[in-house]
């Protein structure tokens, strides 16, 4: 049954595990470093598709139907499906599962949704009221862009702190045999930094997933060094050095063990992304193929996975806010004790 | 958090790389300084066609206007914006640009509401506080004309 340890960490003593985890992205991500690693890659990315939003939908559909095959299971197996997007009112999400069936919990982390979801399957199955949960996240660069910023044919130049969307979504079945195992889940609390440049998401996260690492650490009395990878979800070149730096403020130094997903899935220099990848899709994909299947086969043993949100949208950034971030994080284990 | 928003702004600017100022600068000119050559070399065609140089004028912005469109349609502004940047926003390409590309992306949404709606979503203010500030002067020249 979970528990909580110390002040914001639920520790799972029945592990749950993935049954089945699946990829799907589109043909920039599929050009990337971690081409092979992806389920399926799509070259056209409207997916056939009438509009950018339907092939987001379309993305999380095929990613939650392969986790699923995968799994040996059918819809009809799970009982609550997590997801969230980007897009406004999730509508990523609720018409990719449309049709699934399964009692919906749709939720809102941007581009920390990847851990938010499995955090909350984890809770909801060794808390004793699921058996089985699906959890999926999707972004997709055109449906994000015409939403965040410009419409693609418009000729504005890109600053240099700037993140390119990932086109892509990542589903895992979360149940009660499988691998990896997920041990722990850590929420994290609204963090805001004061940063206004909504060019800059990595500086607007940064201060969140440092806060819910140091949290994660305290609560459980763990180090840095008993993982062998802690993972952000799209922090960026930017938003990575920014977190080392303020980690090395709490007497933590994650330096030679972090990774970011932003900078796993494309290829920085060749890319042109500038900063990096982001968006939920990013990390989702990312640790759904990549991570979790090094996690599988034993080169990773423990990973703790940090996804960050930046919580604004056009508005609030038009009214002068600032971006507060916010910051997830999930232990996954190859061990079930 | 140990660390306050103003050290944090401080840690920010210092992690955050500047936009090439210089490349940028360089290549605004070389780009926008062509558009202007071709629009300088088009007025020259049209005068020599028999036009008066009010019409060529004219006929020049409308060409450059067509022209911005049809590159815009054919999804290979953006790929030339990228690198010379105000070079091809400040010049009436860009203007163009702004409106054909939201045309272009709110299509999905229907005719009316997606493409006529947003249509003017960029160049809105463009329009409005140009037109606004426009009338102002003509005020303020008709007042002293007739004083």
């Amino acid at each position: 049954m979970a528990s909580r340890i110390g002040k914001y960490t639920v520790y799972f003593t029945n592990r749950p595990a993935v049954a089945g985890n699946a990829a799907i992205v589109g043909k920039k991500e599929g050009e990337g470093p971690l081409a092979r690693h992806f389920d399926k890659i799509y070259e056209d990315t409207s997916l056939g598709q009438q509009s950018w939003e339907k092939a987001e939908s379309a993305m999380q559909t095929e990613a939650v139907k392969l986790a699923l095959d995968k799994a040996s299971m059918s819809p009809a197996n799970a009982d609550y499906i997590l997801a969230g997007d980007l897009l406004n009112q999730c509508i990523g999400s609720t018409f990719g599962l449309r049709d699934l069936d399964i009692p919906f919990l749709g939720l809102f982390g941007a581009c920390s949704t990847m851990a938010l979801s499995l955090g909350l399957a984890g809770v909801l199955i060794d808390g004793g009221t699921a058996s089985t949960c699906i959890a999926v996240t999707s972004s997709h660069f055109c449906s994000a862009e015409r939403q965040f910023r410009y419409p693609l044919e418009y000729g504005g130049q890109r600053p240099q702190t700037s993140q390119w969307t990932a086109t892509a979504a990542g589903a895992a079945v979360i149940s009660g045999t499988g691998s990896p195992y997920l041990a722990s889940a850590t929420f994290g609390r609204i963090i805001d930094m004061g940063i206004k440049d909504a060019n800059n998401m990595g500086a607007a996260m940064a201060g969140a997933a440092s806060s819910t690492i140091t949290d994660f650490f305290s609560d459980t009395g763990k180090q840095p060094k008993d993982f062998d990878m802690i993972l952000t979800g799209d922090l960026g070149s930017i938003g990575s050095s920014l977190l080392l730096e303020l980690l090395q403020r709490e007497n933590i130094d994650i330096a030679s063990r972090h990774a970011d997903c932003g900078l796993l899935i494309f290829d920085k220099d060749q890319q042109d992304v500038h900063a990096g990848g982001s968006g939920c899709g990013c990390s989702a994909s990312v640790v759904c193929s990549y991570i979790m299947e090094r996690i599988k086969s034993g080169v990773l043993k423990n990973v703790l996975f940090v996804a960050t949100g930046a919580l604004m949208s056009p508005t609030s950034v038009q009214q002068g806010e600032s971006i507060p971030g916010i910051a997830h994080a999930v232990w996954l284990s190859s061990s079930k004790e | 958090m140990k660390v306050t928003n103003t050290e944090f702004s401080t840690m920010t600017d210092k992690a955050s790389p500047d936009s090439p100022m210089i490349k940028n600068i360089i290549m605004a000119f070389l780009f926008g300084g062509a558009i202007c050559t071709i629009g300088q070399l088009l007025s020259n065609l049209y005068v020599s066609a028999g036009m008066s140089k009010l019409d060529a004028g004219t006929l020049v912005s409308c060409t450059l206007i067509f022209l911005s469109a049809v590159v815009t349609g054919l999804g290979l502004y953006d790929n030339v914006a990228k690198h010379a940047g105000a070079g091809t926003i400040v010049p009436i390409t860009g203007f163009a640009n702004s409106i054909v590309a939201p045309a272009i992306e709110f299509k999905s949404e229907g005719l009316v509401m997606g493409m006529g709606a947003k249509m003017f979503i960029m160049a809105g203010p463009v329009l409005v506080f140009g037109i606004s500030s426009s009338v102002i002067y003509g005020v303020i020249l008709w007042i002293i004309s007739n004083i």
